[in-house]
């Protein structure tokens, strides 16, 4: 019988540690001047420097390291006053110099901590997960197998290389190892991703997002016996493209390390890839012999050495954490936790508080942002942020039904045209002809003709029978062809019946 | 003969109208093909390229353009500085057919002066050797005596010089690769202060001691040609952002009168040939006639700069090296794996002492290891710092022979790596101090006629107290002598 997540928590404790890599939105790449805009030609944003040709020289982007200092600072880590950067020595060919320039033992921001909240049965858990270190390096280049096995370089007739990426900035944030969350390692390691990706846009440092790589994160987990203080063998798994990824894949690893410890087999060491479709993961290369990158002190670069005065500046210009806000946000418009989180989970907030923002009722934004809104993103596969509409509109939206020149199922139109592209609200309400029927006299003459036509159902309801105003109600809407406010029809429709 | 002349004497022509640029181009273009055959100096001659540009500096002049003292004047180029489209070896199969797509700042820099280069010379492959042996094409020879050699690693720059093929010539300086070939060759090379001269473009031996400097037969001639390359660039995070020091003014001024010009006691006796140290004598008592002070200083750390250079020249350079995998440029041999065609064309691409120091670089870099080799070697260097800079409290300027011998026999230490690593042992404290260093003709060794080398060298952004001393040491010299030293060497001839 498979091992089930809950059996293997009774004999293990799980041990989770987080490596995330950020490509920083800076225009210029880490040690040259080129470009870093995502999706070009291949090999058109690449020079001398990025390219490694014999004699170039790497030249520091400022604003990376500032950008780096910032993240370090929002994750609450010191700063280093002398920090180096170091080579890291291997062979592949999407290197163009065969060595990363990175930093090694001495980053330049160390000791920190993330604090995020994980949903339970009992409500929100808090959890502080401390940060290691946050340092700098180049990215590589990227290597496409062609032929063969698809995709693999195993079999692969030949490999094209693309040095459009080699040395974006990217920065390496790196978790100590997080013990004691017990069965809520999943869930804890996606709430760190997430959080980490909050701050990071907040910060405006990156666009982060997880579908192009511009936020990478390797999971490691591995599993001790409980009441054992030393760690397990861990796993490294890479190829982790979203949040629900990363929850499923150390959910993944964990019951794969299970059946293993259980079966009295060993972990091996190793990287893991995992894999969206199956939800599981597969060996990669095997790090039993560690590495020896033969790291030392990077020669053609001067040690970074921030002053104390650049450094507060960059903190005195820190946006609110997440975290804070997120607690303040949920103060100001009295949302249940349970809400909250649905927020979080399905990645609006952000887009509720900018139509808050404009104006509009929080609960009325929520609730368009998580009921249509979210219902048409998931049909459509995409997130609700990735949507042409944005929080202007739904500004206008809940003003236009605030001001009754609007009912809910028409606004529902609205929305659905906005999402389409047909244009702004305003566009789609002249173009499709929306308009909310509240003229009286009209509803009037629409609500005698039903009665008329129904003097039956009209007496029921001249008798005390309420509920069975529905069926005239519903032949006044499709009279109006649903531009009638229902609840004004409603109370016409009992006046004119003596029940009002 | 025009060509015997100094890249000064050359440029007064010029400005007088005495001579065209293409006319002088030309005159080096002809002794290039008459001599180097024997000498073999050049690994590539820029025939069309060098008299084009001849001829674009001789129509500034006749516009009447304001041009650069050193406008119109040849030079050759190190074969280890990029210059755009132009082939760039390094003295390597590695880079076989490899055209830069970009000019090194010393290059760009010696276009804005409307320098003329002449071509790429010859040197020991990656500039690891003290002889230009290493070359992967062919040993260059010495002019004074063609079973000798050059010096290196900069030897084709240095006989180039020497057998009047260029007025001037870049060389680099890791170890001594400047100063060596000049002493025994008879010509002048400084390695500037470490970040005194850009090394964009430099294709890197070992990052932080990689030094490019100027050569040439006299020490005015190197200064202008210092001045010229000198100063602050963005391109290069460890260049120097100063202004560069008077170094042409330093070299006019030539006066010594109450300077302290310390000799550095580690540097003589044992190892030293008795010829070469009787000439440095000589100079010393000729520096004190013209009124300096000379003082005897220990640097007790000096013995160890051997040891540490031979630790951190070769890790640098296994990593600095790692690039050169088939994959983008230069060298591919073999088929198969991305892994099977940099492993067999690193093999086939990279000679002998390249790979000896390759291995040894990886090896004192791995883990286990790294405290032990590199770490140690990094504190030598701290040391061997403040040994300089305790000295030059003391006195202006340290002076020793530049290279222990005189130019040896091509071949006759090719199988012994320590006698060879043993001819940079005066030199090598000064790269890894990033402090600067000249060398100049201190006469012929009585043993056997050949020219050695008087080095001095000064603290960080102190490079004109090289060619104060430099020059008063000179013109001393060249009046005892009647005239330049190479005004003694063998006649070349073509053959």
């Amino acid at each position: 019988m498979a091992l089930t997540y809950e059996d293997l928590l009774t004999k293990y404790e799980p041990v989770l540690g987080l490596e995330v890599h950020v490509e920083l939105g800076t225009k210029s790449k880490m040690f040259c001047g080129c470009s870093t805009n995502f999706g070009a030609e291949p090999n058109t944003q690449t020079c001398p420097v990025c390219l490694g040709l014999p004699g170039s020289l790497p030249v520091v982007n400022e604003k990376a390291i500032e950008y780096t200092i910032a993240i370090g600072l929002a994750l609450n880590c010191s700063i280093a006053p002398y920090s180096r950067f170091a080579r890291k020595n291997y062979f592949y060919p999407d290197m163009p110099k065969n060595f990363q320039t990175s930093q090694y033992d001495e980053p330049i921001c160390s000791n920190g901590f993330l604090d995020i909240s994980v949903e339970t049965e009992d409500g929100m858990q808090d959890f502080r997960i401390e940060i290691e270190r946050v340092h700098m390096e180049e990215d590589t280049g990227k290597s496409l197998h062609m032929g063969g096995a698809k995709g693999r370089i195993h079999g692969a007739d030949y490999s094209l290389l693309d040095y459009n990426r080699a040395g974006i900035p990217l920065v390496e944030i790196v978790t100590k190892p997080v013990e004691g969350t017990g069965k809520l390692v999943p869930e804890v390691a996606r709430a760190c991703v997430a959080e980490l990706r909050d701050i990071l846009r907040a910060l405006g440092v990156s666009d982060v997002k997880m579908e192009q790589g511009s936020l990478r994160c390797d999971a490691n987990v591995s599993l001790r016996p409980i009441g054992e203080s030393k760690f397990g063998t861990r796993s490294e798994t890479k190829n982790v493209n979203s949040l629900r990824s990363v929850e499923r894949a150390v959910r993944s690893e964990l019951l794969r390390h299970g059946s293993l410890l259980i079966d009295g087999k060993r972990v091996i060491q190793e990287t893991r890839h995992f894999h969206e479709n199956t939800g599981e993961t597969t060996s990669g290369r095997s790090k039993e012999q560690a590495e020896d990158y033969r790291y030392f002190p990077e020669p053609d670069l001067a040690p970074i050495t921030p002053s104390k005065e650049f450094i507060e500046k960059i903190r005195s210009s820190l946006p609110e954490k997440p975290s804070i806000r997120r607690k303040r946000l949920q103060e100001n418009w009295r949302v249940p936790d349970k809400e909250m989180a649905a927020m979080i989970n399905a990645d609006v907030l952000d887009l509720v508080a900018a139509t808050v923002e404009l104006g509009a009722d929080p609960t009325r934004s929520r609730g368009w942002w998580l009921g249509e809104i979210a219902r048409l993103a998931n049909e459509r596969e995409v997130s609700a942020g990735e949507l042409p509409i944005t929080p202007r509109d739904v500004f206008e939206i809940v003003s236009l039904i605030e001001a009754g020149e609007l009912t809910d199922k028409l606004a529902r139109q609205v929305v659905e045209g906005v999402i389409n592209g047909e244009g702004r609200p305003k566009d789609i309400i002249e173009s499709r002809g929306i308009k909310v029927v509240s003229d009286d006299s009209a509803l009037s003459a629409a609500i005698e003709k039903a009665i008329a036509a129904q003097p039956e159902v009209a007496e029921k309801v001249r008798g005390g029978h309420i509920p069975a105003a529905g069926a005239l109600i519903g032949t006044v809407m499709k009279e109006t062809r649903g531009q009638a406010d229902a609840a004004k029809v409603r109370e016409l429709l009992l006046r004119h019946l003596g029940q009002g | 003969m025009i060509v015997n002349k100094s890249a000064m004497e050359m440029s007064q022509l010029l400005n007088n109208g005495e001579i065209s640029s293409v006319d002088l181009t030309r005159a080096h273009l002809d002794r290039i093909s008459e001599v180097d055959g024997q000498v073999k100096a050049f690994l590539f001659v820029d025939h069309d390229g060098a008299l084009a540009q001849a001829e674009l500096v001789d129509a500034k002049r006749r516009s009447g353009e304001n041009l650069s003292p050193l406008a119109g004047v040849p030079l050759a180029l190190k074969d280890v500085m990029t210059q755009r489209g132009i082939p760039t070896t390094c003295g390597s199969k590695m880079l076989e057919g490899w055209r830069p797509p970009y000019d090194s700042t010393v290059v760009t820099k010696l276009r804005s002066a409307d320098v003329v280069i002449l071509g790429k010379t010859n040197c020991d492959e990656f500039a690891m050797g003290s002889s230009t042996e290493n070359s992967a094409y062919f040993p260059t020879r010495n002019p004074w005596d063609l079973t000798r050699i050059p010096g290196g690693s900069g030897g084709g720059s240095s006989a180039s010089l020497a057998s009047y093929e260029a007025p001037l010539a870049i060389g680099t300086d890791t170890g001594g690769s400047i100063r060596q070939p000049a002493a025994v060759t008879g010509t002048v090379g400084v390695k500037p202060t470490y970040g005194g001269v850009s090394r964009y473009g430099l294709v890197a031996f070992s990052s932080s001691l990689d030094q490019a400097g100027p050569c040439a037969r006299t020490v005015l001639d190197v200064a202008y040609l210092h001045e010229a390359i000198a100063g602050h660039d963005p391109l290069d995070s460890t260049s120097i952002n100063a202004p560069v020091p008077p170094i042409v003014a330093a070299a006019k001024d030539g006066n010594v009168k109450g300077m302290k010009i310390g000799v550095i006691k580690e540097l003589q006796g044992d190892g030293y040939q008795p010829g070469v140290l009787k000439l440095f004598n000589q100079s010393l008592e000729e520096l004190a006639k013209l009124g300096a002070e000379i003082v005897e200083v220990s640097c007790k750390y000096f013995d160890y700069a051997l040891a540490a250079y031979y630790l951190i020249a070769p890790s640098e350079c296994s990593s600095n090296l790692a690039r050169f995998d088939a994959m983008r440029y230069g060298l591919r041999i073999g088929e198969g794996s991305a892994e099977e065609v940099m492993n067999s064309t690193r093999s086939a691409g990279f000679g002998k002492e390249v790979k000896r120091r390759i291995i040894l670089g990886t090896y004192a870099l791995s883990s286990g290891y790294y405290d032990a080799y590199y770490g140690s070697a990094q504190k030598v260097r701290t040391l061997i710092s403040q040994d300089f800079k305790d000295a030059f409290e003391k006195v202006d300027v340290l002076v020793s022979p530049t290279a222990p011998t005189t130019a040896f026999k091509i071949g006759e230490k090719s199988n012994d790596p320590i006698a060879m690593y043993l001819n940079d042992i005066a030199t090598i404290p000064t790269n890894l101090a990033g402090v600067c260093g000249m060398s100049l003709p201190s006469g012929l060794a009585e043993e056997d006629g050949l020219p050695a080398g008087f080095q001095i060298m000064a603290g960080a952004m102190k490079d004109d107290r090289l060619y104060k001393v430099g020059a008063a040491l000179e013109s001393a010299l060249t009046k005892k002598w009647g005239g330049g030293i190479l005004g003694k060497a063998p006649k070349l001839v073509a053959k």
